[in-house]
């Protein structure tokens, strides 16, 4: 938007910045051993796990962890996860999409007092509405289903959504949509032509936050799902912990199994990704 | 059009949270039907000493984690935000953590923290070989050490992004009348970062009564009630102990101090913040 053309560059710096560059460097330890420690761990023999020294690179590196997390329905619980990631984000984007048009296009007061209504709703802690959520999924007979995790995730993700849409399509010059108008487009015709390619760039931040806010979940899976069937990849890998318990190597290969689907869309979409983070937040 | 967003939000969101106040009036096993049972729960909860021992915890944990990641934050999206090129691959690093969720982190962390077999005992260091997460002593150190882990680099992607916009033109300036690098520090960038600091310390605020998976994970709310903050305690309250009655009182609690702080904080940062920060996105 207009503030990407003000971008300045600045000055080189004259002295060094010690305490930063110190903060960096420590920090970057803090950082990078957790992550060494995990890789090593989950390539050493179960076996070598208590003769070896844990930082040291395995003597026998061998993938057995990662076949062992694989042959334990692993797949499945990933399978489940890019569902209900997949079918929340669509729904997700298309209906805070309609919404936020209608908040942009609409001239009636109603449509204002929505976008306020979803404004509060961004403030609520999804967390402290656990237990009517668990009540009103058991009553609607959707409890251990997947629909039980992706009802709820669309709902509370629709305020943050519609507040970033919203803002980005208020820039869009209301020129373009007369003419739309003038041509004879109708509301969804307008939408989809030019409301949607014009918001590309938010449409694609809204959907990598979202995305990432269903992959990680936890507290709904853990209370509104209960059967194998229906596990997703962060519940699985607590439950891994109860069921390997003695298998460290086995436990930290489903650790990183976990990451490495985001990692890909970290190496494919780094802008992306780390707007999509900063979603509503950044700069 | 805007049906569909609605209904979705009203049953799923509005509906929950007008529930949880009903609820908090009711007494509810999880299987039957919830009974009213009047102001019965709050008076239950709000002298249940765990319960008021996890709001102290809560308030310790809001504060303690403040009190860590603000600063490191601060300071590493100053540093980040240097356009230097090893300062580049270092913000990649630095990104990693944000890769893995609470529950992995947490596990990665139990391993790690292993007395026998974790980091300690492969330095050979006996300080760093403890029993952290069993001692009820060390495991809120060592929960709030993970949470930083796991949200110092989010934050630090803030700070860096707020540095960056800062006009050279106030350095330059600056730079002419003498000011040295401390100085820069404390009379242009801070007063600059304004909005960024207030930002990110209502969402670390506000995170802090809802940090629930990577504690749930990592120690469960123990050793004993050690490290039972309030979302702990309103998840094992209704769904260990079947007091969904008890559960709700304190998410109630847990919605009107969320609700409170961010409006807070928000009149404190002025109503317009939201467009403005959206700027440049």
């Amino acid at each position: 938007m207009s503030a990407r053309a003000a971008r300045v560059v600045r000055t080189p710096r004259t002295t060094p910045n010690v305490i930063g560059g110190l903060a960096g460097w420590i920090w970057l330890l803090v950082i990078i051993v957790p992550i060494y420690y995990i890789i090593v761990t989950s390539l050493r023999p179960e076996a070598d796990y208590y003769s070896e020294s844990s930082l040291s690179w395995p003597s026998r590196p061998t993938l057995d962890a990662y076949g062992e997390v694989i042959a334990n329905d692993f797949l499945l619980y990933f399978g489940n996860s890019v569902f209900v990631t997949v079918v929340s984000v669509v729904v997700i984007l298309a209906v805070s999409l309609m919404a936020s048009y209608v908040v942009v296009r609409s001239r009636r007061r109603s449509a204002a007092r929505m976008f306020q209504v979803f404004l509060l709703g961004i403030a609520i802690p999804i967390q402290a509405t656990i237990v009517p959520v668990y009540y009103l999924i058991i009553q609607l007979g959707l409890y251990d289903t997947l629909w039980a995790l992706i009802l709820p995730s669309i709902a509370f993700a629709i305020p943050l959504s519609v507040l970033i849409l919203t803002n980005f399509l208020r820039d869009v010059p209301v020129e373009l949509f007369e003419s739309m108008r003038v041509d004879g487009a109708g509301e969804w015709r307008t939408l989809w032509s030019l409301a949607l390619p014009l918001t590309r760039p938010a449409v694609v931040t809204v959907a990598v936050y979202n995305a990432l806010q269903v992959w990680n979940g936890f507290l709904f899976p853990l209370v509104l799902t209960q059967s194998a069937e229906t596990r997703v990849l962060p519940l699985s890998l607590w439950a891994f912990q109860g069921e390997f318990s003695v298998n460290v190597p086995a436990v930290l290969a489903a650790v990183v199994l976990s990451v490495l689907p985001i990692l890909a869309a970290y190496v494919i979409g780094r802008r992306q990704l780390v707007s999509g983070l900063t979603a509503g937040f950044g700069k | 059009m805007a049906a569909p967003a609605l209904a979705l939000f009203g049953v799923f969101a509005v509906v929950p949270l007008l529930g949880v106040l009903v609820l908090s009036f009711m007494s509810w096993d999880g299987l039957g039907d919830p009974v009213w049972t009047g102001a019965d729960n709050w008076g239950r909860t709000l002298s249940d000493p765990v319960t008021l021992n996890a709001m102290r915890l809560t308030a310790i944990v809001t504060v303690a984690s403040w009190l860590f990641q603000a600063p490191v934050s601060l300071l590493l999206g100053v540093f980040m935000a240097g356009r230097q090129r090893y300062r580049a691959v270092l913000s990649v690093l630095y990104f990693l953590p944000l890769l893995f969720s609470a529950a992995a982190a947490a596990i990665a962390y139990r391993a790690l923290l292993d007395p026998n077999f974790g980091l300690g005992a492969a330095l050979g260091i006996p300080l760093l070989a403890q029993d952290w997460i069993g001692n009820p002593d060390l495991a809120l150190w060592v929960v709030l050490f993970v949470i930083g882990w796991c949200f110092v680099p989010f934050h630090s992607l803030l700070y860096q992004g707020g540095v960056r916009q800062i006009p050279a033109s106030l350095y330059e300036a600056a730079l002419l009348d003498g000011a040295g690098r401390v100085q820069q520090f404390f009379h242009i960038t801070l007063p600059q970062l304004k909005y960024t600091i207030i930002t990110s310390s209502t969402l670390m605020i506000v995170g802090s009564l809802t940090y629930f998976d990577l504690i749930f994970v990592l120690t469960g709310g123990g050793p004993g009630n050690a490290t039972r903050i309030l979302p702990l305690d309103m998840y094992l309250a209704g769904f260990r102990s079947y007091d969904m009655g008890r559960a709700s009182v304190i998410a109630v609690i847990l919605v009107v101090v969320g609700l409170g702080v961010s409006l807070a904080l928000n009149r404190f940062s002025g109503a317009s913040r939201m467009e403005s920060q959206m700027e440049g996105v």
